[in-house]
């Protein structure tokens, strides 16, 4: 039997660190393991004693590229146990700052860490030099993204306005309007970005994934719906814990999900896009069109552009709702402190991101369990590794070595959210 | 041939990575320094590397294993200078609260096999380990702060980054103060300026995550919010968040420990 081991020390523009190795015996894949080493931090461990009124400002540390998601979901899960119902302009909000995030940490993603995969430079710092008018395109749409967070939100990482029934300040309406004209011009650069992205050379890898997304009556979702997938599951939030497991592995100091009945699923921008086209505004879904797209899309290679569709949306989305804007009467809904419990789920960027809490009568949280987007992709990340590399064996180390970095980066994972340093280990079993 | 540039690391310890983002979120800045400057090392953003000494390292994240222990010393090592970046480098961050609790208890909390997992009983800043030239406070780090670090050091002047109280900054601002007027409890008269009094300006006190500031007194303040009708439990609380763990707020702290 031949052996062969390649090596790489670190995976670069991923947020967060851990390590990776595939072992492969005579041209066939044995085992791909993804190892997450991020230091653990304890934060389920930690919230338990303190307010629920502080939990959106410390769930928040939990991640700092997406961190209007740890704040949703843990304000709406709150929100469920006070009896607390945001609707009106305050639910408008939320969708605005969360349109934000989405903005900021997609194309941060597909302009900084995942595109220059695809032209062939090391950084978008190397790319700059080649293609300065691209990159400045990017930074100039993502400053949008953290305009909306910094306005919103008061600062784009860990902002502090956001609160359990609502805000602690609204903006005027003469705050937001200038957004609009920025909007205008972000949702015509996200085309272009659409446009360009479309055309990079992608590896025709797809797997039959089960996608798992929220799904909305009327809207593309990102704070509110139905967990469904395109295997059959359709459940309220509140039967999660009953259909998903999360399971313990060695190799990770994030704990892995499993659909309790059949495996792996994938959570993110390719599952709510497939499931939720039909959602999308009328120029996203001509844009994913003309950019070649089908209503699905099952080759994670293509999820930048998927991204890219999505930050039309949100760019749209946001618009809409700056153009319609009028303050509400109060910043936000207050209820009396009552014991229970309660869970909530919402699209961070990165996909479905689960938050369970109980208080007790005098709204000190006595449990807490979240469960972050990377953590619940681990297994199927391992399994496109698993299934990818026998096709791409023929490649020289060094490209097959960059090609499985691009099949973890395919998923944007956000080790540090997860529980980070990737680094990669492809054992051919040769010589 | 012109002069080389100076080679910039950036390095991640136990941390959320915000403020390491901070600086790719320097949307108008970041191609000017990255054109000042080699980016050395710095993996969120490029899986380029230049191995050997760096002149400036920027160290996030908190030290929680003995490996990262150990990590610490061969950056310093390599580094001419090294700041910290944020409230987990600068005082050991939320992840410090296991400092006073019994970690092997968090870690059943959270995982099924305790077995798996190898961390230290504490959360300690970057200074208990290494001697740090510079630190910036915040959770996270404000930008305009960064900018100014970087371009002060570019230029081997010393940053200007005062260390008087969120309160100064609010008064600069004209903000009308939350805690005498609105009788809202707050930490900026004992908290270090640098983001521009934000919270007071959402309507909110401000909630520390800057840090102590220069000779603060937090006996007073305490004393203040207990006036205002917060009970022991909570004024614990308040000062058990980001920075737990740097001397002033532990103390005050402690002070609440029933």
């Amino acid at each position: 039997m031949t052996r062969k081991t390649i090596k790489l020390d670190y995976l670069a523009r991923v947020e967060g660190e851990g390590a990776f190795k595939v072992v492969v015996r005579d041209g066939t894949v044995k085992s791909a393991e993804l190892r997450i080493f991020e230091p653990p931090r304890f934060f389920e461990a930690f919230l338990r004693g303190r307010s629920c009124l502080e939990v959106p400002d410390i769930t928040a540390r939990i991640c700092g590229i997406c961190p209007i998601a740890y704040q949703m979901g843990s304000v709406h899960a709150i929100e469920k146990i006070l009896g607390i119902k945001v609707g009106g302009p305050l639910r408008e909000l939320r969708r605005l700052i969360y349109c934000g995030e989405w903005i900021e940490s997609h194309v941060l993603h597909i302009y900084m860490l995942h595109a220059p995969d695809f032209l062939g430079y090391d950084s978008a710092i190397h790319m700059a030099k080649d293609h300065g008018d691209i990159v400045k395109k990017g930074l100039e749409l993502k400053k949008i993204g953290n305009e909306i967070m910094t306005i919103l939100g008061g600062r784009e990482i860990h902002p502090i306005n956001v609160r359990v029934g609502g805000f602690y300040r609204v903006p005027a309406r003469r705050e937001l309007a200038p957004l609009a004209d920025k909007l205008k011009w972000a949702r015509d650069a996200a085309i272009d970005t659409v446009r360009l992205v479309s055309t990079f050379d992608f590896p025709d890898n797809q797997r039959d994934y089960e996608f798992v997304a929220l799904r909305h009556p009327d809207e593309y979702p990102l704070n509110e719906g139905r967990l469904v997938s395109n295997k059959g599951m359709d459940i309220p939030i509140e039967d999660y814990d009953d259909t998903i497991e999360e399971v313990h592995v060695e190799h990770s100091t994030a704990l892995h999900s499993h659909i309790r009945a059949r495996g792996a699923y994938f959570t993110g921008p390719l599952a709510r896009y497939s499931l939720n086209f039909d959602r999308l505004t009328p120029t996203a879904q001509q844009v994913a069109r003309e950019a070649g797209l089908g209503e699905t899309c099952n080759n994670p290679f293509k999820s930048i552009v998927v991204r890219a569709v999505e930050v039309v949306y949100a760019c749209e989305e946001a618009l809409r709702i700056v153009q319609a804007y009028e303050p509400p009467d109060r910043p936000f809904i207050d209820g009396p402190m009552r014991a229970g419990s309660g869970c909530h789920a919402t699209e961070a960027p990165r996909g479905i991101c689960y938050h369970r809490y109980t208080i007790d009568d005098s709204g000190s949280v006595t449990f807490a369990r979240i469960a972050a987007p990377t953590s619940q992709n681990q297994p199927t990340i391992e399994k496109d590794l698993t299934s990818f590399v026998g096709d791409w064996l023929d490649l020289p180390d060094k490209e097959l070595q960059h090609r499985c970095e691009q099949a973890i980066r395919n998923y944007d994972p956000c080790i540090s959210c997860s529980a980070h340093f990737l680094r990669l280990d492809v054992d051919r079993g040769q010589g | 041939m012109p002069a080389q540039k100076p080679r910039l690391a950036v390095w991640k310890f136990a941390s959320c990575d915000g403020c390491q983002l901070t600086l790719l979120d320097c949307e108008d800045h970041l191609l000017a320094v990255a054109g000042a400057v080699d980016v050395a090392y710095f993996p969120e953003a490029t899986r380029g590397e230049i191995s050997g000494r760096y002149d400036v390292s920027l160290v996030e994240g908190s030290i929680t294993t003995t490996h990262d222990a150990a990590r610490i010393q061969d950056v310093r090592a390599r580094s001419n200078i090294l700041v910290t970046i944020g409230a987990c480098a600068t005082a050991g961050g939320i992840q410090a609260l296991r400092n006073f609790a019994n970690v092997k208890e968090y870690i059943s909390i959270v995982y099924a096999r305790p077995d798996y997992i190898s961390t230290l009983a504490t959360s300690t800043p970057i200074a208990a380990h290494v001697k740090v030239d510079y630190e910036l406070r915040g959770c996270p780090i404000d930008k305009r702060q960064l900018i100014e670090l970087i371009s002060a050091l570019l230029a081997g002047r010393k940053p200007v980054t005062p260390a008087h109280s969120v309160c100064l900054q609010c008064k600069l601002k004209g903000n009308v103060c939350v805690m005498v007027a609105h009788g809202k409890p707050c930490l900026g008269p004992v908290t270090h300026a640098g983001c521009g009094a934000l919270c007071p300006s959402y309507d909110r006190g401000c909630y520390g995550c800057f840090g102590p500031k220069e000779t603060p007194n937090t006996v007073s303040l305490s004393r203040q919010m207990a006036h205002l009708g917060m009970d022991e439990k909570n004024i614990k609380r308040v000062f058990s968040t980001f920075n737990v763990n740097a001397e002033e707020f532990r103390a005050e702290r402690q002070r609440h420990d029933s």
